[in-house]
Parts: structure tokens; C-alpha cells; sequence
């Protein structure tokens, strides 16, 4: 493997550390969520923050941003100690970060938002001008003048990470920046990493994706339980030392079951053609799908190729295709809304957790209505049985190890991993026959991943027929069985995993076969 | 220095529960600077407007009558504001009621009808209102017009619709000229709880409302709807629930409860249908239904005080020659108060680095 790192810090002389954390502790209650933790990021160096959901990454993020204070350790920004009241003042010391849920303005411009995040006031145009600029330096695609509410995860995190570069950061904290890139994407964002730490900035890299870990860091620091288990060398580590460093076992890889018999079609998608509705979401043209009852189908794709179009076209939040183009079960259901789709056994699991598979606001065990009020269990006759939506949570809860503090917080609270154990556990306890999942295992650690897909084999095993759409190439490779490419709203033919190689997909992720498909069409 | 508000991460209960108690102490201060602006001794305006009529059964039961139209709008309100549609115009709603209901008691006026009237006036008052109602629904879901704006700019038009019919068609020919209809007959009338006093039946209804809006809100799916609706609106639509359908049946509830409120004081403490039939109750409930968090039983408590603050303007009006516009700043300055309080619970003020200009 090519080295990607310019040069190798091990042989200099350890410049000063930029920006560190010295025994950092915050307590939740009873929960010690940093245990004495210390990190140090140096000028020029991309260092690794390593941890599984509920390590800690995220508290001590926040606390070397700003956002929250420590109940003890001190923070040193180049030597001297320094505190950080508000994320504004550690803005102002060049520490830039870029959060995993990102906070744009759906109805506003690229350059809007930008605007909207500084403090003085600047022409849009100039503002504009500095964009491009900086767009272009750093091998970032933005279009300043599009509107956000258009864009897919993958651009929103582009316009993210210029927002940031705009305040000239010293540091630059990416949470878990690749989870929603293709492979080609992240080899982009690598190259503008290293772009960035050639100048002498640094970059806190927050990954649960080992191979990159240890392709782009230099240095890592792993945290277990809320205590700093060790600072490495990826390099010199292997994918399952750092597991082990941060799970303190063995992660178990997905095993893969392809022995049991396909049964019939579960889900039957033919020629579904949606009109995009302007203000987001591609459209669709011409998708032909077939998932038989036990196996797992993925469809890969650069996120804003009209994935989450299919995803609401599947789950009926967006009808106006034909009734008879999505045929669930031998029922037709292109007309049929949510409720009425999950009536036929479908389950479905949006990519956004927070305000679209759960309610931020409402408690976990309110949430547990949001997909089952339909299903005769908790609600009869229009009202809610209590004790049964409590007992139905309780279950989820158990048998999916989902994590929190309190006795039914509010979804908002739980991290990402536990808030996605939540929302599979309460589709998979529905016993579904049909199961459609949007990115399953964004922004969730290794364990908790691993356990996800664990969990929807088991199902496909069961003789459930699985969709996963995943902008994660390395996860669908893993334990789907054949795998579909979504590409400007078309969708190719799936095939068999066996069958199949990155290069096949990232090429058909690319357009390749869109584009010989329109050259035919011009031809004619 | 410029401020900025930061949204707190995690809201405390015991805040929310303060909220409105500071709210009311902020606006009996505010109040206390007013009066001793106007020349009055604060402690003395105080005990007329708010300790008095605490004290007489007869204002007592004023109080209840009067906290009557304001708990049911209240209560309607509160379905409209959960699943965050801002329903401004229950005033208008109010008046439709009012007339639709009054159209039947002047229709049936001198005949032998019977005891059936009434309830069908109610009902006449229910379906105006909320036929009302879903206009704004209508311009919002069809064309997304800000149902704030519909909403109230369609109160005025019910006002001088009203205003129309009582000096024109309805108008009693005996009345001496007066704009004012016909004094509705026994079979129109919400009858009296006793004999002495002013408590009606209406009070009654309202109860039940607030028992059946308790249980709608908090233990049924429709409830759910609404709240998540209000809440996470993608969410709500991911669950399946129509979006367009909710808004519809909140502004239907909502306008309803509106005009059944408008009939029940026509046909009960007023007695006919004329150009002032509400001193603002359409308004004044949005207030009861804030300070009431938006809970049935909330709103029941909160009616009260809302309608204490009427009263004693009344009896300001009278022994300290106040003008009743002092009611309104009672009542404005409450709601601002609340409005504030709530922001203050949910974020918390920050002062921003000064920025440095080039």
C-alpha cells in the first residue's frame, strides 16, 4: 500500500502539541463519561481518535470544543493552558470541528449557511468568491449557489468541512467523516487531509474504519469505557490489534450464511419512475428490483443518486409512482401509505435517525409507536396501552443492548449507535417478511455494526428478504449476497457478490454504465 | 455587547413547571409599576383587581361563567399549538359559532318548536366553527399561506359579518333601532345550573371537554399524531400519518370549540345575538392555553386566572375609575411573560466574543 503520509513524524523531532487534553474528567450523574483522559494532537500530524458508541470520543470532543466544560484536567493549546467557555472561544484559537450531524439549513444556499456561520458581515458574492477559492485549494466540490435541502449527506459534509477551512483553522476535528462516503469520496477527503496537515494544520480523526485509521494517521488514541487505553502507531498495528484495543476482544465478523433456500419474492419493484419534486431528491427512472425471501440485497451508490427517493418511494412516504410497480408480498402497494405497507409485513429503517426514524423530542418508549401503532399490539381501538408500549420497549431494549442513561430518555439522548440499535430492534421484534434499511451502520462503532448486520443475516436466515442501501462498499462486500449500483436515479442489475469486485462497483458507481445506457439512447 | 441564545441540551422539568408561576409574579410587578404610575397604591389596585372578587360569591360564580368561553377555546387551541399549527383566529371562530348557532334560534323564533333547539344550535355552533377553522387549514395545506396570518386577518371579516347581521337582517324590529336580534326563546337558551345566580350548562359541556380532552391528547393515537406531528414532522410522516389530515382535524377541533364557546354565551349569559358578543376571549385563550402548558387541566386552572383578570378590571372600572384597556395590559403583559419565561427554560443567553472589525 501506497504511503500517503508526506512524511513521517517518527523521525523528527515531535513538534510542540498544538492542542492538548491532560486528565480530562466529566461526570453525567453517575456516569464517568472521561476518565482522566489525555490526548495530544500535533501540527501537522492526523491523529486517530479511536472508541466504540459510549468510549467517550464524543464528550471529549465537545470538551476540546468548547461545547462542554470539564469537571477536572486542563486543556493546553500550544503549551499554555487555556479554556474554552462557549465553541466560540475555541473558534477564535483555530479549532474548527466538523460534527457528524451537521447543522444546515435545509432551505438556504451553500453560501447562506456559510454566511450565516460568521460572525461579520460579507457580500454573499465575496463570500461566494472564498468558497470557490477554498473549494478549490482543497479539492472539495461545493457549488456555493445550490440550495442544501438538495444536496446528499455525503455534499452537506463537503459544505461542513468549508465552513470550517473559511475560519483558517489551526485543528480540524472530523467526527466520523468518512462513514458517508464512497470509496472514492474518502480517497478525496484523504487527499485534502493531507493537503491540510502539509500546511501545518492538524486533524483529529474520529473513525471506526480500521484500514483508514491506519492508511492516514500517523498517530491514534484509543478509549474504551471512558478511560485512554493506549496511543499508538496504526501503522504498525494491525485492523484486529486495534479492535482489540478498543472492544478488549475479538469483534467477530459477520458470518455468512448463503446455504438456505431463496423463497418467493418478497418485494417486487418494476419499472418505478418518480419525478423528482424539485426542492430535494432525485428522481427515479426505470427501477426494476426483485428481493426473494432470504436473502440480502444491497444497492451501493455516491450518496444524492436518488437513494433517498427509492428509500420513500419503498416505505410510502412518497407515493405517485404506479400502484401496481411495488408489489410487497403478491399485494400490490405503489398506492398504499406507510401504515398500510407495513400492514403487509414490510419494515423499514430511514438513513436519518434523529427526526425520521425517532422523534428527538419524545421519549424512546413513545418512539416505539412510531412503527408499531399499526400493528394491533399497543393501540386498540385508537388508544394507547401503556403498560403493552412499555413492554414492547423493554424487550427492544434487552434484547438489542441499547444504552442510556436514565429510565426513558429522549431519543435525542442516546448516542448514534444506541439510537440505531433502538430503531432495528423495533423493526426486527415487528417479525418482519420484508426489511428495508438506509445505510444501517452510519456513524455507529465497530461492535454495534457488527452486531447490526449480525442481526439482519439472522433475519434473512429466517426467510426475511433484506434491502440494505449503503453508501459503505466494504459493509455491502461483507454480508449482502448480491449487490445493486444506484447511479443519477437508475438503478443496475444485482449481482452476485461472488461475482463481483470494488472496481466493478465503484466504476458502475461512477455512472459507467449510465453513461454507455445514454449513449445508446442517443444513438437511437 | 450583542447576545445570543444557545439551545439547552437537556431542559429542566422543574423549569418548565416554574415557568408560568414566574410569569405571573413578573406581570403582577409590572403591574405594581403601573399602578403606582397611575397614582394608585399598588397594594390596594391589587386587592380590588385580584383578592375582592376571590371573596364574593356572586363574582365567584361571574368567575366560573366567565372562565367558561376561555377554557373550551383553550382547550382547542391546545390541539392546534401541539402538532405546531398556529391557529391565531379563534375570535373569528368564535362569532361563526355564535351565528350559525343563532341563525336556528332566530329561525325557530315564536314557534312551537321544541326542546330540541338548543342542542342543535350547539351542534349549528360546533360545525360553524370549525367549518371556520379550516379555512386557514385549507390555504395552508393547499397553498402553505401562514395560517397565523389567515387565520387572524379572518377574524375581522367574521366580526364585521357579524356586525352586518345584527344591524341588517336580524336586526329586531322592536328593538328600538338597537343592533341586536330578538331575545332568544326558552327553548334556545342554555339553561341554569340553580335558580339564583348565573351558572349555566355550558360550564358543564366545558368539563366534559376537558376530561375527553385529556383523554384524547394523552392516552389515544390520534393524540400521538398530533404531538409528533408538532414534534418531528418527517418522523410523523416515516409513522404514516398524514400531515394534511392532521392539520385539517386540529384546526376542525380547534374552530369547533371555538364556535361552541360562541353559541353557549349567546344563547346562555347573553341572551341574543348582538355586535359585541366577546370582550377578546378568542384572544385571551391563547393565553389560558400557554399558561396552561398546553394541558386540558392546565387550561382549566389557567382559565380562572385569565378570567380574574377580567372581573377585576370590572371592578377596577368601577371603585378606582380605571379604564378597562388596564385588562389588556394585564393580559398582554402575562403572555409576553410566559413567551419569555419558556425561552429563558429552553436556551440559555450568551454573550458572543466581541468580534473584531477590520
Amino acid at each position: 500500500m501506497a504511503d500517503v503520509v508526506p512524511s513521517d513524524p517518527s523521525t523528527l523531532e515531535p513538534p510542540p502539541a498544538l492542542l492538548e487534553a491532560i486528565g480530562l474528567t466529566k461526570r453525567f450523574g453517575a456516569l464517568v463519561a472521561n476518565d482522566h483522559v489525555s490526548l495530544a494532537i500535533r501540527a501537522g500530524e492526523t491523529h486517530a481518535l479511536l472508541g466504540e458508541n459510549g468510549a467517550g470520543k464524543s464528550t471529549l470532543v465537545k470538551m476540546m470544543c468548547g461545547l462542554l466544560q470539564a469537571d477536572s484536567g486542563e486543556l493546553r493549546f500550544e503549551g499554555a493552558p487555556v479554556s474554552f467557555p462557549d465553541p466560540a472561544a475555541s473558534r477564535a484559537r483555530g479549532i474548527g470541528v466538523v460534527f457528524q450531524h451537521f447543522a444546515l439549513f435545509d432551505a438556504l444556499t451553500v453560501v447562506e449557511n456559510v454566511a450565516l456561520g460568521l460572525p461579520r458581515h460579507e457580500g454573499l458574492a465575496a463570500l461566494a468568491a472564498r468558497i470557490e477559492a477554498c473549494v478549490h485549494r482543497y479539492g472539495l466540490q461545493v457549488e456555493p449557489y445550490r440550495r442544501v435541502g438538495e444536496l446528499s449527506v455525503g455534499e452537506r459534509q463537503r459544505v461542513e468541512i468549508v465552513r470550517c477551512l473559511l475560519g483558517d483553522p489551526r485543528v480540524l476535528i472530523l467526527d466520523e467523516p468518512t462513514s458517508v462516503l464512497t470509496p472514492d469520496e474518502s480517497e478525496s477527503l484523504f487527499r485534502t487531509v493531507d493537503l491540510l496537515t502539509a500546511e501545518g494544520r492538524a486533524v483529529l480523526f474520529i473513525s471506526h474504519k480500521l484500514d483508514e485509521v491506519r492508511r492516514l494517521c500517523q498517530r491514534a488514541t484509543v478509549l474504551r469505557g471512558g478511560k485512554f487505553i493506549a496511543e499508538v502507531d496504526p501503522r504498525r498495528e494491525s485492523a484486529a490489534s486495534l479492535a482489540r484495543l478498543m472492544v478488549g476482544a475479538e469483534v467477530p465478523r459477520t458470518p455468512r450464511i448463503v446455504t438456505h433456500e431463496l423463497g418467493e419474492p418478497r418485494l417486487l419493484v418494476k419499472n418505478l419512475n418518480l419525478k423528482g419534486d424539485g426542492s430535494r431528491g432525485s428522481a427515479l427512472i426505470d427501477i426494476n428490483l426483485e428481493i426473494r425471501a432470504g436473502e440480502i440485497i444491497g444497492i451501493a451508490g455516491v450518496a444524492g443518486n436518488g437513494q433517498t427517493a427509492l428509500f420513500e418511494a419503498l416505505s410510502g412516504e412518497r407515493l405517485g409512482g404506479d400502484a401496481e410497480a411495488i408489489v410487497i408480498d403478491r399485494t400490490p402497494a405503489g398506492a398504499l401509505g406507510p401504515t398500510e405497507r407495513r400492514a403487509l409485513r414490510a419494515g423499514f429503517v430511514p438513513e436519518e435517525r434523529l427526526g425520521h426514524a425517532a422523534a428527538p423530542d419524545m421519549r424512546l418508549s413513545d418512539n416505539v409507536l412510531l412503527t408499531t401503532h399499526g400493528d394491533g399490539r399497543n393501540v386498540r381501538h385508537g388508544v394507547i396501552s401503556h403498560s403493552v408500549l412499555h413492554a414492547m420497549f423493554g424487550e427492544i431494549v434487552k434484547r438489542f443492548d441499547v444504552r442510556f442513561g436514565g429510565r426513558d430518555p429522549k431519543a435525542r439522548r442516546l448516542s448514534g449507535g444506541n439510537l440505531q440499535k433502538f430503531v432495528i430492534g423495533r423493526e426486527v421484534l415487528r417479525e418482519p417478511v420484508l426489511l428495508i434499511v438506509d445505510q444501517p451502520t452510519w456513524g455507529v462503532d465497530a461492535a454495534a455494526a457488527s452486531f447490526i448486520r449480525t442481526t439482519l443475516r439472522a433475519k434473512a436466515a429466517e426467510g426475511c428478504a433484506v434491502l440494505v442501501i449503503s453508501q459503505d462498499l466494504d459493509e455491502l462486500l461483507e454480508f449482502t449476497d448480491r449487490i445493486a449500483v444506484m447511479c443519477e436515479g437508475r438503478l443496475t442489475a444485482p449481482v452476485p457478490v461472488e461475482e463481483t469486485s470494488r472496481e466493478a462497483i465503484g466504476l458502475a458507481m461512477g455512472g459507467a454504465e449510465t453513461a454507455s445506457a445514454q449513449g445508446d439512447a442517443d444513438a437511437a | 455587547m450583542p447576545l445570543k441564545l444557545e439551545r439547552q441540551e437537556n431542559v429542566p422539568l422543574a423549569g418548565l413547571i416554574a415557568a408560568p408561576f414566574v410569569a405571573l409574579a413578573v406581570t403582577l410587578v409590572v403591574g405594581a409599576v403601573m399602578f403606582l404610575a397611575m397614582g394608585q397604591d399598588p397594594v390596594e389596585a391589587f386587592r380590588i383587581y385580584f383578592i375582592d372578587p376571590l371573596g364574593d360569591p356572586y363574582t365567584l360564580q361571574e368567575l366560573v361563567v366567565k372562565s367558561c368561553p376561555l377554557l373550551l377555546i383553550g382547550v382547542g387551541l391546545a390541539f392546534c399549538y401541539r402538532a405546531n399549527r398556529w391557529n391565531i383566529g379563534a375570535e373569528g371562530q368564535y362569532v361563526v359559532g355564535a351565528v350559525f348557532g343563532s341563525w336556528l334560534a332566530l329561525a325557530t323564533h315564536g314557534t312551537e318548536a321544541g326542546p330540541w333547539v338548543l342542542p342543535a344550535m350547539l351542534v349549528l355552533g360546533a360545525v360553524g366553527g370549525a367549518a371556520y377553522g379550516l379555512i386557514p387549514a385549507f390555504l395552508r395545506v393547499r397553498f402553505g399561506a401562514s395560517e397565523i396570518l389567515t387565520s387572524l386577518m379572518l377574524v375581522y371579516v367574521a366580526q364585521l359579518g357579524l356586525d352586518y347581521l345584527v344591524r341588517g337582517p336580524w336586526r329586531d324590529p322592536a328593538g328600538f333601532n338597537f343592533p341586536q336580534s330578538v331575545t332568544f326563546d326558552a327553548v334556545a337558551t342554555v339553561p341554569l345550573l340553580f335558580e339564583e345566580g348565573r351558572m349555566h350548562a355550558g360550564i358543564v359541556i366545558a368539563l366534559v371537554v376537558v376530561v375527553v380532552a385529556t383523554f384524547v391528547l394523552g392516552r389515544t393515537l390520534v393524540g400521538f399524531s398530533i404531538e409528533l406531528g408538532g414534534s418531528a414532522p418527517r418522523a410523523a410522516a416515516f409513522a404514516g400519518f398524514d400531515e394534511r389530515r392532521v392539520t385539517y382535524g386540529v384546526f376542525a377541533v380547534s374552530g369547533g370549540l371555538a364556535g361552541l364557546a360562541g353559541i353557549i354565551e349567546v344563547a346562555g349569559p347573553i341572551g341574543n345575538l348582538q355586535p359585541s358578543i366577546s370582550p377578546g376571549y378568542g384572544f385571551t385563550a391563547i393565553i389560558a392555553a400557554m399558561l396552561g402548558r398546553l394541558h386540558p387541566v392546565g387550561i382549566l386552572v389557567s382559565s380562572f386566572i385569565l378570567a380574574l383578570t377580567y372581573i377585576g378590571g370590572e371592578a377596577a372600572q368601577i371603585s378606582l375609575r380605571m379604564p378597562f384597556d388596564v385588562t389588556r395590559v394585564f393580559q398582554g403583559t402575562l403572555l409576553i411573560a410566559i413567551l419569555a419565561a419558556d425561552v429563558l427554560v429552553r436556551y440559555r443567553i450568551r454573550r458572543v466574543e466581541g468580534v473584531r472589525h477590520a
